[in-house]
């Protein structure tokens, strides 16, 4: 019918016209606002809450970062090694063994502590970047690094504690300990003359 | 304090927040699609698009105008993302053909499937320029679409339902920018990032190299959750920590995605001049929303009791809690956003973020498309139950004849119908199989969770297939379009013949469709409905697994 | 006399032959859920025959039992039909006509059935009436009893609202002539036999929507076990397709699909048994939906006739002796309001007197609209129109009309008749002595039926010729919502119309020609049988008993068929949920011996379970053909209430009966071999 194909290319004329009006609106002006505003107003949120050390960005305290040697606190196991280009999981459900091996691999690699080593620490995160552990994964190597950096643990724990962060208004998330930050400090500590 | 305690406190929170804001949102909404008014802007819109603003359509006209818009938005992304080497910034992001048509697909219909990882496969001209948009328009869709019906309920004889384009842009306009500008710089304040720096590569701490990566992220993440949408900005989603970097924003996101869909009840209630009729629609999606994160968090409590505590695909400053009630808010909000992989959850956990998105999106659902399938749920119930009152039924004085049982049940059957088909078809297949992580009863959730998600325009996935293929893209692709389309013509359709019927006044013997009785009604319906639809492929997949 | 369930059983019995009869493939095209159960049942056979095992023989046997309860409700229930209209066809058989010539006088014998529309036939006494029309000339009595069951014959006449007669009715007395109305072969018989047989049934509007989502829900089912292999094949052997055409069977509402044509038949049938005729299901259904009734005040909420209800005794004059006047004035009087003035007095003077002798009966005229008795003594009474009496009195020179009219004027107000009594001794003035007050009678029962209508949301108006003042007094006493008094015809339509352009469907009762258009513009429009062609025509039913209180049943009996037809429907849904626990642990523990758990009835064994099952959802068929016979019982609540309770019943019900029923079956079930 003559009438109904008038309609639909009225409407798509329609569609199109309106289609630009919002990109212009919608794809440039609307991100461009959000991006004056965190300019202004949250310029280290907005930018990613990069983590300094001497000067030198090394890292952001949201991105988990890969610690090998028994002088870092470890993150969590990631599927993608924290290399932070692409993000991810294992998609493992508990009824693969594959699973189950890998924890038996991460209790064995981690040597003593292995037996008491807590969920997060045999598991890996969705994203392969979480910044956090529990700080009970953190308390269990405490010790091991104090050890390897000459410190006496009782400084270490303190440390642990000060960048161990509660729940969100007292019952928003988990407790959690940024691993990076942690990491950050303890090279500090390592560095400044110890008494 | 306590895990579960911390949890429920979580939950109250959501709820003491929504219920202090449905109340003037869902105003404001019923406002701005009854306004004589437009704005300057809006004004400048329409003599810029050629429309002229007080004109009534019909629903076919409106039904056009839909699928119009909807048809150049598919072509559009479509060129961009095959295009996009061509374009400026594509930083080595591609995608060949099916993977076009399917992220186009994806992202007019809310679905937001991505079955290309987000930082590999759009650039951030695709996203800001392709994505963004579709993240508001398409939910602006799923509005005026609801809006239509409602006006099919509240006028008497009449032709028309309502001027597409202007809902659309009221929609996006006055509802969906403020709304997100709002969630986007709150969401800034927590820590999300919104950069226009290329990706960086540092040295880190212990020597190694890491990719920081960067992007318009705040801004696509708050329209992504009031949006309904759910597509990440990473491959992660809301799990990666520059989209979702603590729990106070964990909580605003989980917010965001439902501040809409639980608002419009309100609005549907003032617009049909029964605000009871609003609360007990409320009242539903209410009890499965509720429902829905209560079995997915029992499962997963359940099953921390085991070393890996339920943590695997989990981040650890939103533990357990933090991510069943995201899980259980994005999968009945057809959002479809994650926070933790569902793969990784325990069957029934897995099980039932797979239920709540085959319950059809009712609790609360889309925005928009939350409400109408809503409304064939009380259709349903009313056509079922009402004639036990000995009337011919009735739903506010519309009578549910032959036409509209028509519409009701054919919308029902759409995405039933592409999920099961969908699932057995490609399980028969060795090229979709060859795409699945898992064998046995999980690799069947596996697909089922696939096309049960595309179907119902969710978005979230079992991650584990790789998606990413000829078949399952293109069926996928079509799974999205039927399960969005055809019951958008449907409710539309239904709009018509609601507008055309003369109302018939409220009496003692009309069956009331505001009582408890009554969300206990539809709530039992559509339980009823979805149980007996997917129990077999329920018992061969997460039971299945569970028992075992 | 025989118990109601020894009658289903004997009528289960005559009704075999027809149920057999309806396996024909046309027949089950007919309901596509019943439909997919012969196609199940035919693929069950040829499997059954392939590779025979108890079980699947079994379960092929009971499949067509299921198709063959189906038919026997739906057989059942034509059946009480058939019965009835074998009787009317006895009355049709041949009869021959004596035609008028055009000229008028010349007559010619001709058969019934050459008859056609305004030809005049001649019937005397004991001749049969060849075809419905209207007597044009004469009167007579007429013997209806063919068609009403009703054995005192009535009176015909031309002229007037009693003209209309039916064909197949006899003549008794005196000779008539009938103008005919009917086409041949579309006599109020013939298509009183085609309606109480079914023959012409169509599906009613919500019978159709209803049988639409029957449909989607059967296409859902289809889909979920179609995609069964695929899905079991994944992980392992899939289900055999006899165990899947019996999980498709028991899922697909096979109870309401087999019971619906069974209920909608029922129904037609309950408005027959209560002698209304229903031109078309639909009318029934709409009676269902009724909001607004409009009843005629006369004849339907009060009785046909005024009754004495007090005497204003005037001052200075001795009451019993008023009273004693006036019963003397009545003795004479004929009509129903002299015999309830005659009755009353009865009562308060505890005596009734003879008829005194040698008095003259003054008889009423229409010049005088009085009438009295002359007493021997030369005592005149007259009683009468209060002006008629007050100048009779006036004449005389006589007292008391001021306070007869003032009395007069106060029961008028009231909503009664005032009669004024007046005496006088020989040549003496006369005296107005009191005034009788004649009252409209409410019928018994109708202030409790006016209450119940409103609890189920309808309104009702009262019709009425009375002044506003009478009619309001009226409605008050009964309890009606509205009313329309010195209501003309065409102040009736536009009511109705005003009604319906907000929305209601209205109901209305009607006799007269001048009923016709309203009764055609009414939603439910009961035509009484004593009235004319006209009206019959244009209703959409008619009431043998011509009882205008009917319609308040016809809406009870509509909102019946409804609630039995929700009710089935929500029960035959809900009992899926129980079938699918007997079935769906019995197809795929072998499969994943986990799904033990959910075989939460303990079945027997997977046979057994999926067995039980298939018989379960054919012996509920059987075991609710009463209940779609007779139809939920409806009870006038709000709709809130009646919603909840039947919930309760057909939904809640619907869900545990079968964890009960499919149990006790598999206890009897797993005594077979081979399970």
């Amino acid at each position: 019918m003559a009438s109904s194909s008038l309609t639909w290319r009225r409407q798509t004329i329609a569609a199109v016209r309106l289609l630009l009006v919002f990109t212009v609106l919608l794809g440039v002006a609307y991100p461009a606002a959000v991006w004056a505003v965190g300019r202004v107003g949250f310029h280290d949120q907005a930018t990613g809450s990069l983590v300094r050390h001497d000067g030198r960005v090394v890292g952001s305290s949201l991105l988990g970062q890969q610690f090998t040697g028994p002088t870092w606190f470890h993150g969590r196991a990631s599927a993608s090694s924290y290399a932070g280009d692409t993000s991810g999981g294992t998609n493992l459900p508990e009824s693969d063994p594959q699973l189950w091996k890998a924890a038996t691999a991460m209790r064995k690699a981690a040597g003593s502590i292995g037996n008491r080593l807590p969920p997060d620490a045999l598991t890996t995160s969705a994203s392969g970047l979480d910044p956090d552990i529990s700080p009970a994964y953190a308390a269990l190597q405490a010790p091991q690094v104090a050890a390897a950096r000459h410190l006496p643990v009782a400084t270490v724990r303190h440390l642990v504690a000060q960048h161990t962060t509660g729940r969100t208004l007292g019952y928003l998330g988990e407790p959690r300990v940024d691993v990076l930050e942690l990491n950050v400090a303890l090279r500090a500590l390592s560095e400044t003359p110890q008494h | 304090m306590g895990d579960t305690t911390a949890g429920l406190l979580t939950i109250l929170t959501l709820v003491v927040v929504l219920a202090l804001v449905h109340v003037p949102l869902g105003d404001y909404i019923a406002h701005t699609f009854t306004s004589e008014r437009d704005l300057r802007a809006e004004r400048l819109i329409y003599r810029l698009c050629g429309v002229s603003p007080r004109s009534q359509q019909r629903w076919t006209t409106y039904a056009v105008s839909l699928i119009a818009f909807s048809g150049v938005g598919v072509v559009v992304l479509f060129a961009l993302c095959v295009l996009q080497p061509h374009l400026p910034l594509a930083r080595g992001a591609s995608m060949d053909v099916s993977t076009s048509f399917n992220t186009a697909i994806s992202f007019v219909t809310n679905t937001n499937w991505q079955s290309s990882a987000g930082e590999a496969g759009a650039s951030p001209v695709v996203q800001t320029l392709g994505l963004t948009i579709q993240n508001f328009v398409s939910a602006a869709v799923g509005l005026a679409v609801v809006v239509a019906v409602i006006r099919g309920l509240t006028r008497s004889e009449s032709g028309t339902v309502g001027n597409f384009w202007v809902d659309l842009v009221r929609g996006t306009i006055r509802i969906l920018l403020p709304l997100a500008v709002i969630g986007a710089i709150v969401l800034l304040a927590g820590g999300v990032i919104q950069d226009v720096a290329a990706p960086h590569v540092i040295q880190t701490l212990d020597g190694g190299r890491q990719t920081v990566q960067s992007g318009l992220v705040a801004s696509q993440e708050a329209i992504k959750q009031v949006g309904t949408n759910g597509g990440g900005y990473f491959n992660a989603n809301s799990a990666h920590p520059f989209e979702n970097p603590n729990p106070f924003t964990n909580v605003v996101q989980i917010l965001l995605m439902l501040v809409i869909p639980f608002s419009l009840p309100r609005a549907y209630g003032r617009l049909v001049g029964d605000r009871r009729q609003g609360y007990a629609v409320l009242g539903f999606m209410g009890v499965l929303w509720a429902a829905g994160i209560a079995v997915i968090t029992w499962a997963e409590h359940a099953s921390a009791t085991n070393a890996l505590g339920a943590m695997e695909g989990k981040e650890v400053r939103f533990g357990v809690w933090g991510s069943t009630i995201f899980a259980g808010s994005t999968t009945s909000t057809s959002t479809g956003a994650v926070n933790s992989l569902h793969e990784s959850y325990s069957p029934l956990g897995g099980g039932g973020a797979l239920t709540n998105m085959a319950l059809g999106e009712i609790s609360p659902g889309g925005v928009g498309s939350g409400l109408y399938g809503a409304l064939i749920v009380a259709i349903l119930a009313v056509f079922i139950a009402g004639l036990m009152v000995g009337r011919t039924p009735e739903l506010l004085g519309k009578t549910i004849g032959r036409k509209e049982i028509t519409y009701a049940a054919l919308y029902t059957v759409v995405t039933p119908a592409l999920v099961l088909v969908g699932t057995g078809a490609a399980l028969a297949l060795r090229t979709a199989r060859s795409g699945l992580l898992a064998s046995g009863p999980h690799g069947l959730t596996e697909m089922l969770y696939a096309y049960t998600s595309a179907a119902n325009n969710n978005g979230s996935a079992f991650a584990g297939l790789t998606a990413d293929q000829p078949y399952l893209n293109t069926t996928l692709a079509v799974a999205m379009a039927v399960g969005r389309f055809v019951p958008i013509i449907f409710v539309l359709a239904l709009a018509g013949s609601f507008a055309a019927q003369r109302k018939r006044p409220h009496t003692d013997g009309t069956m009331p469709t505001h009582t408890p009785l009554f969300t206990g009604l539809m709530v039992g319906v559509a339980l009823l409905v979805t149980g007996l639809t997917f129990l077999p492929a329920l018992a061969l997949g997460p039971l299945a697994e569970a028992l075992s | 006399m025989t118990s109601p369930t020894s009658t289903l059983l004997h009528s289960a019995g005559t009704s075999m032959p027809d149920a057999v009869r309806k396996f024909h493939p046309a027949h089950l095209y007919r309901s596509p859920v019943m439909f997919v159960v012969g196609v199940g049942s035919v693929l069950t056979t040829l499997l059954a025959i392939v590779h025979p095992s108890v079980f699947s023989w079994a379960i092929t046997v009971w499949l067509w039992a299921t198709i063959l309860f189906a038919n026997l409700a739906e057989a059942i229930a034509e059946g009480r039909g058939k019965a009835q209209a074998d009787s009317l066809r006895k009355t049709r058989t041949s009869t021959t006509a004596r035609r008028l010539g055009a000229d008028g006088t010349t007559e010619e014998e001709v058969s019934a059935a050459d008859l056609r529309q305004d030809d005049r036939v001649v019937v005397d006494a004991g001749g049969v009436i060849p075809g419905d029309g209207d007597v044009v000339e004469g009167i007579a009595t007429v013997d209806e009893s063919a068609i009403t069951g009703e054995s005192a014959p009535v009176v015909r006449e031309a002229g007037g609202d009693r003209c209309a007669v039916t064909g197949g009715t006899t003549v008794l007395s005196d000779r008539i002539v009938v103008r005919i109305t009917s086409k041949p072969g579309e006599t109020f018989i013939d298509r009183m036999i085609a309606l109480v047989e079914g023959a012409e049934r169509k599906k009613t509007p919500n019978e159709i929507a209803l049988g639409i989502l029957l449909v989607v829900l059967t296409i859902i089912f289809l889909l979920a076990v179609a995609t069964i292999p695929p899905l079991a094949s994944f992980t392992g052997r899939p289900p055999t397709l006899v165990t899947l055409v019996a999980l498709l069977v028991c899922l697909i509402p096979t109870t309401i699909g087999a019971l619906l044509s069974a209920i909608g038949i029922a129904g037609m049938d309950r408005l027959v048994q209560r002698n209304v005729l229903a031109m078309s299901g639909r009318a029934v259904e709409a009676a269902g939906d009724i909001s607004t009734l409009l009843l005629d005040k006369t004849g339907t909420i009060t009785l046909g006739n005024r009754q004495a209800a007090d005497i204003r005794v005037l001052p200075g004059v001795d009451a019993e002796q008023v009273h004693r006047w006036a019963q003397l004035s009545s003795l004479a009087d004929e009509t129903p309001e002299g015999r309830s003035i005659v009755t009353w007095t009865a009562q308060t003077l505890g005596t009734t007197a003879d008829s005194p002798v040698d008095a003259t009966v003054v008889p009423f005229t229409a010049q005088t609209r009085m009438s009295g008795l002359d007493l021997a003594d030369g005592t005149s009474l007259r009683k009468g129109a209060a002006g008629s009496v007050c100048r009779w009195v006036e004449e005389s020179g006589g007292a008391g009309v001021p306070e007869a009219m003032r009395a007069a004027d106060e029961i008028s107000e009231l909503g009664g008749t005032p009669l004024v009594i007046a005496t006088r001794q020989g040549d003496a003035p006369a005296a107005a002595v009191g005034v009788i007050y004649l009252k409209d009678v409410i019928k018994p029962g109708m202030v409790q039926r006016f209450a119940e209508l409103r609890r189920m949301g309808i309104r009702t108006v009262m019709i009425t010729g009375d002044n506003p003042l009478t009619a309001k007094a009226i409605a008050e006493e009964a309890g009606v919502d509205d009313f329309l008094a010195e209501a003309t015809p065409e102040d009736k339509m536009r009511l109705m119309k005003k009604e319906q352009l907000g929305g209601r469907l209205v109901a209305m009762a009607g006799d007269g020609t001048n009923d016709a258009p309203a009764l055609a513009q009414a939603d439910v429009g009961v035509a009484m049988n004593t009235g004319t062609s006209a009206a019959k025509e244009a209703g959409n039913m008619v009431d043998l008993d011509s009882d205008p209180t009917k319609l308040i049943e016809i809406v009870g009996i509509g909102k019946q068929l409804l609630i039995t037809r929700g009710a089935l429907t929500t029960f035959s849904i809900a009992n899926d949920l129980a079938k699918y626990f007997a079935i769906i642990p019995a197809m795929f523990v072998g499969l994943y011996p986990g799904l033990h758990t959910l075989n939460v009835m303990h079945l027997h064994s997977p046979n057994s379970a999926m067995l039980s099952a298939v018989i379960f959802n054919a012996l509920i068929i059987v075991a609710l053909i009463p209940l779609s016979l007779r139809g939920v019982r409806y009870r006038p609540l709000r709709a809130d209430q009646l919603l909840a309770r039947n919930l309760l019943i057909y939904g809640v019900g619907g869900v545990i009966a079968p964890f009960v029923g499919i149990k006790l079956i598999d206890l009897l079930v797993q005594l077979l071999p081979g399970m």
